[in-house]
């Protein structure tokens, strides 16, 4: 463990995908896309992250293959960078200096040593296309300061430039015309659509632009949802265009495809539509693709086409239109009515996904583990439609029920309510959907919680809703002798003087329920579901409330609109303290007496964790946010770290996450990036993605019996020293943790074949720095052909630096051990 | 990629009776045809062989009814006094029935005089049964007795006196030809083994016992008597299974469903009820005009047959499955083109396409899924859908309305499709499930 530095707050994962359109490899293995910082490399076959190129400072804002050489790649960001990269090794080549903040970039196969970039040089909403002269030099960080300006007046987006024919000439559109500039005759042409001198339905506007590979033809997109062909387009006087239609919203992206036959569009019918030769009738549809289509992008090799779209995610299609992988990260482009809650099963993040979905999303893996689809409807993505939202969940009883409450008001009075209450099937390892009540309610639900306790025999759910009345459900024996069923009832509806019921929350174990009814809080008997006791303040509308815990659990905590915490003692019915502070989130943690309240002022949201104990906060960090918070959860820890110091003991056993108003999800941690990332994985999986030819299996065999020679040679030498297996923490954590609690066994399986590995702690200080670089080397060209040779290389080196034995049998060793890693892993993971 | 999601219709809750298969089945029979008999309906017994004619005891006559006729087609009145409990013999070749007077008679169903009479019991015979194997009888009387007699030559072979009451009720196990079962007033339900000349298992039901019944395996016995009906185990030494009061009145019979799967018992109250012999739970009744002293259930349960104390005789039969088999069925193709290619082997080189499995749709749902808006509300608003079931119609609208688009299906409606939808609405509109989506889609036509 790293000594205890300043706690920060970092962001974690779910970043955007669809910021840009993904770019192919040569040979379209991989996939790229820019992913807020960072580049990340994705294997189209397994979905998996491959790599993540760290290097930028800010937005990257592009990507584009190397036309030189199909191995590198070229990035710029906003912090006016332009990096080449080794995307095979996730190594950083170069950087180019140039200086001013870059929105996107370009290459081209004829332009030798320069690319072409869009910046905005004086007024922000002007932007240029320039071409930048990358100096040939040998260091690793040069000053490309020699730009020469092409385009004037552009749009910001990549979607709006694009060059054709070899480079002859460039495209770019903006508001109503389109403007060429070749770059033979240095001459810009500019075409202007007829209709759109008349202001009145100017819906024509130009979306994106695309060039025809082979031919001279422009395709544009359009408002309005037309796509034009444009031709003849080097005379001002002569140029011809066709019109497309299909879409009826407008043209997202455009994009041809590499033998220019076919015509690729999308939008937000979330359909890819291909248009074959170019004409009306002929084309073939891939409907139902979920979400907005943001991006097209076409693979180098044309047997891929990869769609990104709103709801942050790629799908890779295949050539014939079928859908061949999808990548989907975090949803973040809509309301998060549900909060975040942890799925107790699978330790996931939950929250609203796709529209009427709720997503479960790992925080370990950046990645969305599966979709429940809670709605159940088709979704009709009309702009200004009144979508049935899903509003509420919770799980409960150890992840066995998850309720969800969706509604849909059209007008003030029509108010559609629906809860739905889903059983965990162990069989299909999913929700299965068990109960559904139309309307439980006859206003919103505002608040619903599960009884929690252990004790509890029949699970209870509680709703309150502002319809002045809470009530409480339970599940019934509903079976006959027939089948055996269960269902849910309502058991007990109770009101306070019509007040709007505003908040619910059980205590620990389960006897008591606090009910908030605006200003006051009632306290009702689980077992009779009497009437015990009422708490008011007078201090405004009650927003959260949450029993104590543990050690704590004869408090109860309510935090008021008008910026009161209120702490009551259930054994003398009294305020116990109360302070002032504006809680926009309060929330307790599952594995302590903390309570995490965040509140928001004019200079940004603060946190405190405090104990209902005591009314001094055990940790106090100010400025987590600028923007307001909406939501925190504490998600618990696999493995509990142990911070010494008092100030962070709070985070050993969870870990805190929220998420502000722009939808990031932040999280508090005094680690750097780097070692939170576990590349283990990756290269394994790299490894794993080689397809077995002929000539793999002959000198796959060959390296075997070296390997093999290697390792008897060595034994006969020294007897392995294989750890003792109870020394490992690895092992002893694995074999510690209670099962339920332990990450999914692909995750786990890495890191105990990796700590099976020797440690190579024996190495002398002053061997370290090149022997890590060297071991990087090695690893990444393991399964190169080249193996063989670089291998021998190595050896020689070792000799010459004079290593001991051990470590010799140890990269044998090691050897042995990836062998086994190539064994298939996935019955493990298998469902 | 997700497939289409149909729309989802509101299901509502039926009200009333929960409809269960066994409702089905046991309301699967045609309206009953009534008989009168001459007195109140004591006994009635459906022979076990074809053509499964039925003897049914009522005052001093035994009447034997074939299936379906509703005069019997044989009538035994030999009786100066009340005749009890005519039974068939498992052959249906022979009929024994006790009477009033302490007599007990033997009948060939073929002739009309008795073939056998046995005397020697001093009162009157409420129980007589064949034993399992068809040659001995066993009687039960009010002079608290209980006889096993030989039918080849008349006798009586052994004498039970171990009841102290009238002795009302009995059963003969169907497997072992020694085993029988009585109940008596005193109550008390004893087996006998005629190899012991005494009763070995001996229950005590609580109330005067009215009927028992052996299950076929003669594992079980159920005895009724009073508001009770009693299930005992007998392989445990008679231990008490389960005890049933689901009747308001006494319970005056019992008969098990020809599967042996369902128990019907039916008492003064004027119901019928049926048990599932598993749970022990009433999945089923029926009611009746006056109060039921005996009942009985045909081969296959085709026939359901109640006497009552007024001495209508209720026949109910099963409504029969062939009529809906009797429209000409249209030739469909044969089985070779359903399974044309499906038993394909996989070769070593070949590469596997699924083609997606289609996921039916309904029509409407078709018409949606391509956004034939109009068409859809069409087909829902077509009088088989809309009368039979509104609440796909009402779906359809709320999911119109949810796109969008109830405004533009509605539009361009000539007169007579537009009444069509006005009608609809009328007839809906005042239900208060249906009143939202109804009102806004009313609002829209009206504006």
């Amino acid at each position: 463990m790293v000594e205890e530095e300043s706690l920060r707050v970092v962001r974690c994962g779910g970043s955007e995908l669809n910021f840009r359109r993904a770019v192919f490899s040569a040979d379209s293995k991989y996939v790229f896309c820019v992913s807020g910082d960072f580049i990340k490399v994705y294997s189209t076959a397994t979905e998996e992250c491959v790599h993540i190129l760290q290097g930028h400072r800010n937005l990257v804002t592009g990507i584009q293959l190397n036309p030189k050489n199909h191995l590198q790649l070229y990035s710029c960001s906003f912090d006016g960078m332009i990096k080449l990269w080794d995307y095979t090794d996730g190594i950083l080549i170069k950087t180019f200096i140039v200086g001013c903040k870059l929105h996107a970039l370009f290459t081209l196969d004829c332009a030798e040593d320069s690319v072409f970039v869009t910046i905005n040089k004086e007024k922000p909403d002007v932007f240029q296309l320039v071409s930048v002269k990358l100096p040939k030099s040998s260091s690793q960080e040069v000053e490309a300061k020699e730009l020469s300006f092409v385009l004037d007046y552009i749009n910001q987006s990549p979607k709006c430039i694009a060059f054709g024919n070899e480079g002859e000439y460039v495209a770019a559109v903006r508001d109503f015309y389109l403007s060429v500039y070749f770059f033979k005759k240095k001459t810009t042409s500019r075409f202007t659509l007829s209709s759109s001198r008349n202001k009145k339905h100017a819906k024509n506007n130009f979306t994106c632009v695309a060039c025809h590979p082979k031919e001279d033809c422009i395709a544009t997109g359009h408002r309005d949802g037309k796509i034009r062909l444009w031709r003849n387009f080097d005379d001002e006087k002569k140029y011809t265009y066709t019109c497309l239609h299909w879409h009826h919203d407008l043209v997202m992206d455009l994009a041809f495809s590499v033998t220019g036959s076919s015509l690729l569009s999308g939008g937000r019918e979330s359909v890819l539509v291909e248009w074959r030769e170019a004409a009306e009738k002929n084309k073939e549809f891939l409907p139902r693709l979920g979400a907005t289509i943001e991006h097209i992008s076409v693979s180098p090799a044309g047997d891929l086409f990869c769609t990104s779209h709103s709801d942050n995610k790629m799908i890779i299609i295949h050539r014939n239109l079928e859908a061949s992988a999808v990548i989907q990260g975090l949803v973040k482009d809509r309301n998060i009515f549900t909060g975040l809650m942890i799925d107790p099963r699978t330790k996931a993040l939950v929250l609203n996904g796709k529209p009427g979905h709720l997503q479960f999303y790992s925080l370990q893996s950046d990645k969305q583990l599966y979709n429940l689809d809670i709605i159940q409807q088709e979704y009709i993505s009309d702009y200004g439609l009144i979508q049935i939202e899903l509003t509420k969940a919770a799980f409960g009883c150890y992840g066995n029920w998850l309720a969800t409450v969706e509604q849909r008001q059209e007008k003030e009075t029509e108010l559609e309510l629906q809860m739905k209450l889903w059983t965990y099937n162990k069989k299909t390892q999913g929700f299965v959907l068990n109960t559904k009540v139309n309307m439980p309610h006859e206003d919103h639900i505002t608040a619903l919680c599960f009884c929690n306790a252990e004790k509890s025999e029949n699970p209870t759910l509680v709703t309150t809703s502002k319809d002045g009345h809470f009530k409480v459900w339970i599940l019934t024996d509903d079976s006959d002798i027939y089948k055996k069923a269960v269902g849910w009832t309502c058991d007990f509806v109770g009101s306070y003087h019509k007040y709007q019921a505003t908040n619910c929350c059980f205590s620990e174990d389960g006897s008591l329920l606090a009910v908030s009814f605006e200003e006051i809080v009632t306290i009702w008997d689980s077992e009779t579901w009497e009437l015990k006791c009422t708490f008011c303040q007078r201090a405004g509308k009650i927003r959260h409330l949450c029993f104590g815990r543990l050690t704590c659990s004869k408090y109860l905590l309510g935090a008021t609109e008008n910026g009161i915490l209120c702490c009551w003692n259930l054994l003398s019915c009294a305020l116990e303290w109360s302070a002032k502070l504006n809680v926009r989130v309060m929330e307790p943690d599952p594995n302590s007496e903390n309570i995490a309240a965040i509140s928001q002022s004019s200079m940004g949201s603060d946190l405190f964790v405090f104990r209902p104990s005591e009314p001094r906060p055990l940790y106090i960090q100010k400025n987590i946010s600028r923007e307001e918070v909406q939501w925190g959860v504490f998600v618990p820890r696999d493995v509990p770290e142990s911070f010494t110091s008092e100030a962070y003991q709070w985070l050993n056993r969870s870990q805190f996450y929220f998420l502000t108003k722009s939808q990031s999800l932040l999280t508090f941690s005094m680690q750097s990036p780097e070692e939170k990332l576990t590349p283990t994985s990756k290269q394994l999986l790299a490894e794993e993605t080689l397809p077995t030819t002929p000539f793999y299996f002959i000198l796959g065999k060959h390296r075997q019996q070296q390997q093999d020679d290697k390792l008897n040679e060595a034994l006969e030498n020294e007897l392995v020293q294989l750890p003792l297996t109870e020394n490992i923490p690895a092992i002893s954590e694995l074999l510690h943790t209670p099962a339920h609690v332990l990450p999914s066994a692909s995750f786990l399986c890495s890191m105990f074949v990796n700590s099976l590995l020797l440690s190579k702690e024996t190495k002398s200080a002053e061997e370290i720095p090149d022997d890590v670089s060297m071991e990087e080397e090695k690893e990444s060209v393991d399964s190169d052909e080249e193996n063989n040779f670089t291998e021998e290389v190595q050896d020689t080196n070792n000799t010459d630096l004079g290593k001991d034995i051990i470590h010799q049998l140890s990269k044998s060793e090691e050897k042995e051990l990836r062998k086994f890693r190539k064994v298939d892993y996935s019955w493990i993971t298998a469902p | 990629m997700a497939g289409y999601k149909p729309v989802a219709i509101q299901a509502y809750p039926v009200l009333g009776e929960k409809i269960t298969q066994d409702t089905l089945y046991w309301n699967n029979y045609k309206t009953p045809v009534q008989i009168k008999e001459f007195g109140a309906v004591s006994k009635v017994d459906f022979s076990l062989q074809p053509p499964y004619n039925y003897a049914v005891t009522a005052s001093s006559r035994i009447h034997i009814y074939g299936r379906y006729s509703q005069e019997p087609i044989k009538t035994f009145s030999r009786f100066k006094d009340t005749a009890y409990c005519a039974t068939f013999r498992q052959d249906g070749k022979l009929l024994v029935a006790g009477s009033e007077d302490g007599g007990i008679q033997l009948f060939d169903i073929s002739g009309r005089a008795p073939l056998r009479q046995f005397e020697g019991h001093t009162k009157a015979v409420h129980t007589v049964d064949f034993t399992a194997d068809k040659y001995h009888v066993v009687s039960g009387a009010d002079d608290y007795t209980v006889k096993l007699w030989d039918i080849p030559n008349s006798k009586e072979i052994l004498t039970f006196k171990e009841h102290s009451d009238y002795v009302r009720c009995g059963c003969a196990s169907k497997l072992n030809p020694d085993l029988f079962v009585t109940g008596s007033y005193d109550h008390t339900v004893k087996m006998f083994d005629a190899r012991t000349n005494q009763s070995v298992i001996s229950v005590e039901h609580g109330q005067p016992v009215e009927s028992v019944l052996l299950f076929p395996s003669g594992g079980l016995l159920v005895s009724a008597g009073g508001r009770y009906i009693k299930v005992w185990d007998m392989l445990k030494g008679g231990q008490l299974l389960v005890s049933l009061k689901n009747h308001h009145k006494t319970v005056t019979c019992l008969c098990l469903s020809s599967s042996g799967q369902r128990l019907l018992s039916g008492s003064l109250d004027r119901k019928v009820k049926v048990y599932s012999t598993s749970s022990y739970k009433v999945v089923h009744s029926f009611d009746y005009a006056a109060s039921i002293l005996s009942l009985a259930l045909a081969h296959e349960d085709e026939t359901i047959v109640v006497g009552m104390t007024n001495g209508i005789l209720s026949v109910k039969h099963r409504k029969s499955e062939a009529k809906k088999d009797s429209l000409p069925r249209r030739r469909r193709p044969a089985y070779r083109t359903f399974i044309k290619g499906k038993n394909y082997m996989k070769q070593q080189d070949d590469i596997l396409i699924n083609r997606p499995s289609k996921k039916h749709l309904e029509l409407y749902d078709r018409d949606l899924k391509n956004f034939r808006i109009s068409k859809a509300l069409d087909r829902v608003l077509e009088p088989s859908c809309a009368i039979k079931t509104p609440e796909i119609t009402v779906s359809i609208i709320k999911e119109l309305n949810r796109r969008g688009v109830l405004a533009n299906a509605l539009a361009g409606r000539d007169e007579k499709e537009i009444s069509r939808v006005l009608n609809f609405l009328i007839r809906n509109l005042s239900q208060p499930r249906f009143a939202p989506v109804l009102i806004n889609a009313a609002e829209i036509i009206i504006a």
